[in-house]
């Protein structure tokens, strides 16, 4: 594909995004659950303790950007498929590929922009940012990351969407509990550690400890990668299994 | 039955087209040609095949083998998807958008200008009488609306190929009035039309040429009217008398090759409709029966439609 022709589908990438904010993001519902839910969850473990707003706001962080980015994609595809909508999609000028960028950009953006709420009351309650960049940096790559994941749980052709965000679900919970979220990294035994390393929620949320808290435990530009290499595998793995199963959905 | 014409003036161009579903054939080796601004209808009985080659036209699914060209370029491709226009069989448009909002996504999802994109779907939305009615979430219209609407988004681009699955399957009269009407002045602009139907009076009215296609193969592309020529046996001739009868009597008569009851008509098929209408006029006389009704009957879309794709007996049966 020649540079005119890419951009052009990056272009249409971005309109598929825009739909999929319009139609399936911006309901009140999904926006305060965004919020609500790692808000209650993260109050169930830390109420009682003597915690400060300092060591909390990492892993909230990091679990309102997980579960943002993953509460919509997953349901984008089967969604699509049982009210009809895909084939249309399909038979437009645009690649399997653009379909599958565009909901992934839609997740993305409603990642970032929902993250933005608790960091800047976070700002309000007294923290500070140290490295503004590097934090920057690790949101974008972790958002995307976790948007590709998403769209992984999504690759089987159902229409089916219930299945799905249990699917999804299943691989979420545990995902939160072991991701140095409630217990920061250093403090893990080694096992912990080692289970800790498959989640691409530790690196971000062990980023997000340097930039908050200047506590991280892994160097910074190893957390960088690794969220990259998460967010490079998840993104090549969805849009190769999914440009596989989407002509089954019509 | 397929006419070799200059690659140029093809709009479709398909070779050897092969589709199969998990080790099941669906479309079998199909070749024909679409020349440029034709209106050309595909027909066949459920499960032929139909919208299977549609999907693979339009780049929503590949074929197993063989290829296809829309004017030259690659079905799929984009740039042949950009020159397209598709009612699917089985769509819808977005329900929790308005009609305007699925329209303007259209408009960018082909790249076009805002304005433009703008004027047309006024103009569209005008044509298929929703334009009072284009804020409101598609969510609220009507079956026959929504499929009005998905065909402005099939003409919003102003696409050089139209395909249409099945469009006007399960509408009123008036909708699928005025969709035929608009198709028709479409093709007369020039556009080229692909057209699905069950709908042999449709595919009638509106075809230079249909491709009949029967469990994924093709048995006849022609003109509807030299369709009706090759099925020369299924003249026929319908009556009604006013008195009951035995079915037997009138399969006795002169030239009668086979008789069915078909509600308080009998037809007569042969192969002299005229000679046949005077001996029934001649037995009814003499059998001192009230004639109800007469009609001589030349084979009609339907009748070829049927013999070439061998099911009158699960018809009329
Ligand atoms: N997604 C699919 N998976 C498996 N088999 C399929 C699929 N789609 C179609 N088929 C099979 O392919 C054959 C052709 O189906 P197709 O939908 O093309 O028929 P059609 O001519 O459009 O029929 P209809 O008039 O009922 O719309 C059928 O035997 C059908 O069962
Ligand atoms: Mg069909």
């Amino acid at each position: 594909m020649d540079k005119k022709a890419l951009f052009q589908q990056v272009k249409r990438a971005l309109v598929i995004a825009k739909k999929d904010i319009r139609i399936y993001y911006l309901k009140g519902p999904v926006v305060i659950f965004g919020i609500l839910f790692p808000l209650f969850l993260f109050l169930s473990f830390a109420v009682g303790r003597n915690l400060g707003i300092e060591f909390m706001m990492p892993g909230f962080l990091g679990m309102v950007l997980f579960f943002t980015a993953t509460a919509i994609s997953p349901a984008v595809a089967p969604m699509e498929t049982q009210l009809k909508t895909l084939e249309r999609l399909m038979s437009c000028p645009v690649t399997l590929p653009t379909i599958i960028l565009g909901d992934v950009l839609a997740s993305f953006a409603f990642g970032i922009v929902i993250s933005l709420i608790p960091l800047m009351v976070g700002l309000g309650l007294g923290i500070s940012i140290y490295q503004p960049v590097v934090l920057g940096l690790g949101m974008i790559l972790a958002a995307f990351c976790f948007s590709a994941l998403g769209l992984l749980f999504s690759v089987a052709p159902t229409s089916n969407t219930s299945t799905i965000m249990m699917l999804s679900s299943m691989v979420k919970f545990p995902v939160v509990f072991i991701s140095g979220i409630f217990i920061p990294l250093t403090n893990l035994p080694d096992w912990g550690k080692a289970i800790a390393f498959i989640s691409p929620l530790t690196y971000f949320t062990d980023l997000a400890r340097h930039c908050l808290q200047t506590s991280g435990h892994l160097p910074v530009w190893v957390d960088l990668g690794a969220l990259l290499t998460f967010a490079a595998v998840f993104l090549i793995l969805a849009l190769k299994l999914h440009q596989k199963t989407m002509p089954r959905r019509v | 039955m397929l006419k070799p014409r200059p690659a140029a003036n093809n709009a479709i161009e398909v070779t050897n087209l092969t589709k199969y579903y998990n080790g099941n054939i669906a479309v079998d080796g199909i070749s024909f040609a679409v020349t440029k601004g034709s209106f050309f209808g595909f027909l066949g009985p459920n499960g032929a095949g139909k919208t299977t080659t549609v999907r693979m036209l339009t780049g929503v699914i590949q074929p197993n083998k063989g290829k296809a060209l829309l004017s030259g370029l690659p079905a799929g491709s984009i740039e042949a998807k950009q020159i397209s226009g598709v009612v699917p069989e089985m769509a819808n448009p977005y329900i929790d958008i308005s009609a305007w909002h699925n329209l303007m996504l259209m408009a960018e999802l082909y790249g076009m200008p805002g304005n433009m994109a703008k004027e047309r779907a006024g103009y569209w939305l005008h044509e298929m009488g929703l334009f009072p009615r284009k804020d409101n979430l598609v969510k609220e219209y009507s079956k026959g609306m929504k499929q009005r609407l998905i065909l402005c988004m099939a003409l919003l681009p102003d696409p050089q190929i139209l395909f249409l699955d099945e469009p006007t399957s399960g509408l009123d009269v008036q909708s699928s009035r005025l969709i035929k009407d608009i198709l028709r002045s479409l093709n007369a602009k020039g556009k080229t039309i692909f057209l699905t139907t069950h709908d042999m009076d449709e595919a009638n009215q509106l075809c230079d040429y249909v491709a009949i296609i029967n469990k994924g193969s093709l048995v006849a592309v022609d003109a509807p009217e030299k369709l009706k020529a090759t099925t020369d046996s299924r003249h026929s001739v319908e009556v009604s008398f006013g008195n009951p009868i035995e079915l037997d009597s009138l399969e006795k008569l002169a030239g009668v090759r086979e008789v069915k009851k078909q509600g308080d008509k009998y037809r007569l098929y042969t192969n002299n409709s005229g000679q046949l209408a005077i001996s029934l006029a001649k037995y009814s006389e003499s059998n001192g029966l009230t004639l109800v009704s007469l009609n001589t009957l030349i084979p009609s879309l339907e009748d070829a439609f049927v013999a070439l794709t061998d099911k009158e007996e699960t018809d009329n049966g």
